[in-house]
């Protein structure tokens, strides 16, 4: 077995971190959907189950790309993309709802519950629920419910019922609140299908099983593509980390890749103004387990910003703050200005709109690229599609454009009076003034 | 023998149920805390549920959750609830115990807020999000200062719990009246009289039930069944309703004294 699965230990314990830091009434409960997991997991059947729905129903495999334009517009290392925004629903976040939704079937749960941030994973749980035949409620901020209000409708045309959050900061982390308070509430009859590889165990463990496939697949398929099972380094964006952990997990035992974690680094370092864990944050308790959170002096939560409501929240998965004392990942933050950057080049170079949340990968890969060989391998986790973005980065560039005090592009009939990103000037291959 | 413990002794020689009402501190904010906490003494409470307000309450309902927001508000710390409790501690004369959330405490480093809250004078701690399982480090420097670890118990908690958590409890154990968060309710679970009855008599420390508990006839039902009884909410939302009132301490007390009325015949 390799050593990632042999993480964590008995007691949901990754070094530190983890743990089950959460009122009594849920202890019992944990406990059983522990057993009810490892019962699962290892039974044929249920895996068989989920493979077919992985193929038949959600697309897996996913492609794996090789981004040529993009490579040569970076002129360095080739860059390939782990297409998880061509998975059904549009991110990632598919495999674990699904997988999570099986076993809740398995478990003879009625009820499901999730919270979401980006609305990724409320659609992915809501989707699942519906093909599953579960009753399926989502808790999302009433902020994230603003920005990503697509999302919204599309969960409850899936039949899902969702329930806006207004109290803290109206985001991932309040959801996330509301979602255990009906947990506890509900427990006997309902399963909280938690989106990331955060809370109490086994829920760390269990996401990052049902997401590493995605990281087992690239590997294969960079080896037919490539001729190599090992990319020179492999990036993905860290929310509360699920992407980032399926796609590493396939990589850790090879000390050839770097792993590369990515962060929201907002609108700069100061406390409330990012989401950069690893860069500001310190070891402490929320939402069930121990691991690096961003926090004031007096222990209260801080508030946090991205323009990417899927990496908005306070803490990050225990596991990655074992692989980063490790040394074996790397974590690096992406401000809201580069993301958006990197999203109009993807989308201008490659005919692909990135999430958001993806965006702070292909950032990263646009820092790093350029100073790698020509030979070298860059594989970048494209978590997720970006149509759910696109007002919020319309409304990124209107703000920007307010703040720079330029007024709307009038040589540019489709900018809806926006000025249009000197990034997707670049890129669009829009005429510059005077240029035609 | 504990204070708290020492507490629970004297009720059962007047045959009676400890009264523990709950408060967030800070709310509507810190200078008004000791004397909300006064009227409470004075309308009847045997031991003080101190509330750390914390920004993520998970096992709170909309009637603590603000009343959270109003102590972070008004810039309520732990330093502050710490010397709040060392001034006036020996002036209320019934045991303190704080209910907190395990951040706050974490922040501070487990054995520098063991060493602070003994010298405060609190005489207890009861932290929502941390079982015993999780106590490793925290019950030890606990016990070290002298500090009763309380612990909860929930309708969830199997065989097997019931025994770690009476094991790592020193004090009293909470029993949590109903899967569920904070908030009072117009009628108590079916299965509560039966079930605090049976823990009563497999528990070796006082038991004192929670959650949910708001009318005097409520008190009394679990008066029947338990060595103490928790009201939370129903005070926490008159504190609400009349933060910004002179009489507020008044009418705190004589809500008290209603709630333990049935604890006095
Ligand atoms: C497309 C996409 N990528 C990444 C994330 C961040 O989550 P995680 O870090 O768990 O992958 C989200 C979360 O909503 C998402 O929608």
């Amino acid at each position: 077995m390799s050593k990632a699965l042999a993480r964590p230990d008995a007691r949901g314990y990754f070094g530190p971190y983890g743990g089950r830091y959460v009122p009594e009434t849920l202890m019992q409960p944990l406990d059983e959907l522990a057993r009810a997991y490892d019962k699962w997991s290892r039974k044929r059947a249920f895996r068989n189950q989920l493979r077919d729905l992985l193929v038949h129903y959600a697309g897996r495999p996913t492609p794996l790309y090789f981004a040529e334009r993009l490579t040569q517009e970076l002129g360095g290392a080739k860059i390939y993309l782990k297409r998880e925004d061509l998975l059904h629903t549009g991110a990632h976040k598919l495999n674990n709802a699904i997988g999570q939704a099986l076993l809740t079937k398995m478990m003879g749960k009625k009820r499901v519950i999730a919270e979401t941030g980006a609305g990724q994973h409320g659609v992915a749980t809501a989707t699942a629920c519906a093909l599953l035949g579960l009753d399926c409620v989502v808790y999302m901020g009433e902020e994230d419910c603003r920005r990503q209000h697509l999302n919204v409708q599309r969960m409850k045309l899936l039949g899902a019922e969702v329930c806006p959050v207004d109290s803290g900061s109206k985001t991932l982390k309040d959801a996330i609140n509301e979602a255990l308070r009906d947990w506890v509430t509900n427990i006997r009859d309902t399963h909280y299908i938690l989106g990331s590889v955060l809370g109490p165990d086994p829920f760390p463990r269990m996401v990052r099983d049902f997401h590493r496939v995605i990281g087992d697949e690239a590997r294969r398929q960079l080896k037919k593509q490539a001729g190599t099972f090992s990319p020179d380094m492999a990036i993905a964006c860290v929310g509360g980390g699920s992407n980032a952990i399926g796609l590493f997990t396939a990589f850790i035992d090879d000390r050839r890749v770097r792993l590369v974690g990515v962060e929201a680094g907002g609108r700069g370092p100061e406390l409330g103004e990012h989401a950069a864990r690893f860069d500001g944050g310190g070891l402490g308790v929320l939402h069930g387990t121990r691991t690096w959170i961003l926090q004031d002096s007096d222990g209260q939560i801080a508030t946090t910003h991205s323009v990417s409501a899927g990496l908005d929240y306070p803490a990050v998965g225990p596991e990655h703050a074992l692989l980063k004392d490790m040394g074996r990942v790397e974590y690096e933050s992406i401000t809201d200005e580069e993301a958006i950057e990197a999203f109009h080049m993807l989308s201008a170079t490659e005919g692909i709109l990135p999430a958001l949340e993806s965006s702070h990968a292909l950032a990263q890969a646009r820092k790093v690229a350029p100073r790698l060989s020509k030979r070298a391998i860059v594989l970048v986790n494209l978590s997720g599609r970006g149509d759910k973005d696109v007002e919020s980065v319309l409304q990124y560039e209107a703000e920007r454009a307010e703040r720079l005090g330029v007024a709307g592009d009038e040589s540019d009939p489709d900018s809806g009076g926006f000025t249009m990103h000197p990034a997707a000037r670049k890129w669009g291959g829009k005429t510059e003034e005077g240029a035609s | 023998m504990s204070a708290i413990a020492g507490v629970f002794e004297r009720c059962r020689a007047e045959k009676r149920a400890a009264f523990i009402p709950f408060l967030t501190a800070g709310d509507p904010d810190l200078s008004r805390t000791a004397d909300l906490m006064q009227a409470m003494v004075a309308g009847g409470a045997d031991i003080i549920e101190l509330g750390v307000p914390f920004s993520d309450p998970i096992a709170d309902g909309p009637t603590i959750q603000r009343a959270t927001t109003r102590a972070l508000e008004s810039g309520t710390t732990m330093s502050g609830i710490l010397r709040l409790v060392a001034r006036h501690r020996d002036r209320l004369g019934v045991p303190i115990v704080l209910f907190s959330y395990f951040n706050p405490i974490h922040a501070r480093g487990v054995e520098s807020f063991a060493e602070q809250a003994a010298a405060s004078g609190v005489d207890g701690v009861l932290c929502v999000d941390l079982p015993p399982d999780e106590g490793g480090e925290y019950i030890p420097e606990m016990r070290r200062q002298g500090l009763d670890t309380v612990f909860l118990l929930a309708p969830t908690s199997d065989r097997e719990r019931i025994k770690k958590v009476e094991h790592q409890s020193t004090g009293f154990v909470y029993y949590v009246s109903r899967t569920g968060i904070t908030g009072a309710q117009q009628e108590l679970p079916k299965e509560l009289l039966k079930e605090s009855k049976r823990l009563r008599r497999r528990l070796r420390q006082p038991l004192a039930v929670g959650f949910g508990i708001s009318t005097p006839e409520q008190v009394a039902s679990v008066a029947g069944v338990a060595d103490g009884v928790v009201v939370g909410s129903a005070l926490v939302s008159l504190i609400g309703e009349h933060g910004g009132s002179k009489d507020l301490p008044k009418l705190l007390e004589d809500r008290c004294r209603e709630l333990t009325e049935p604890l006095r015949r």
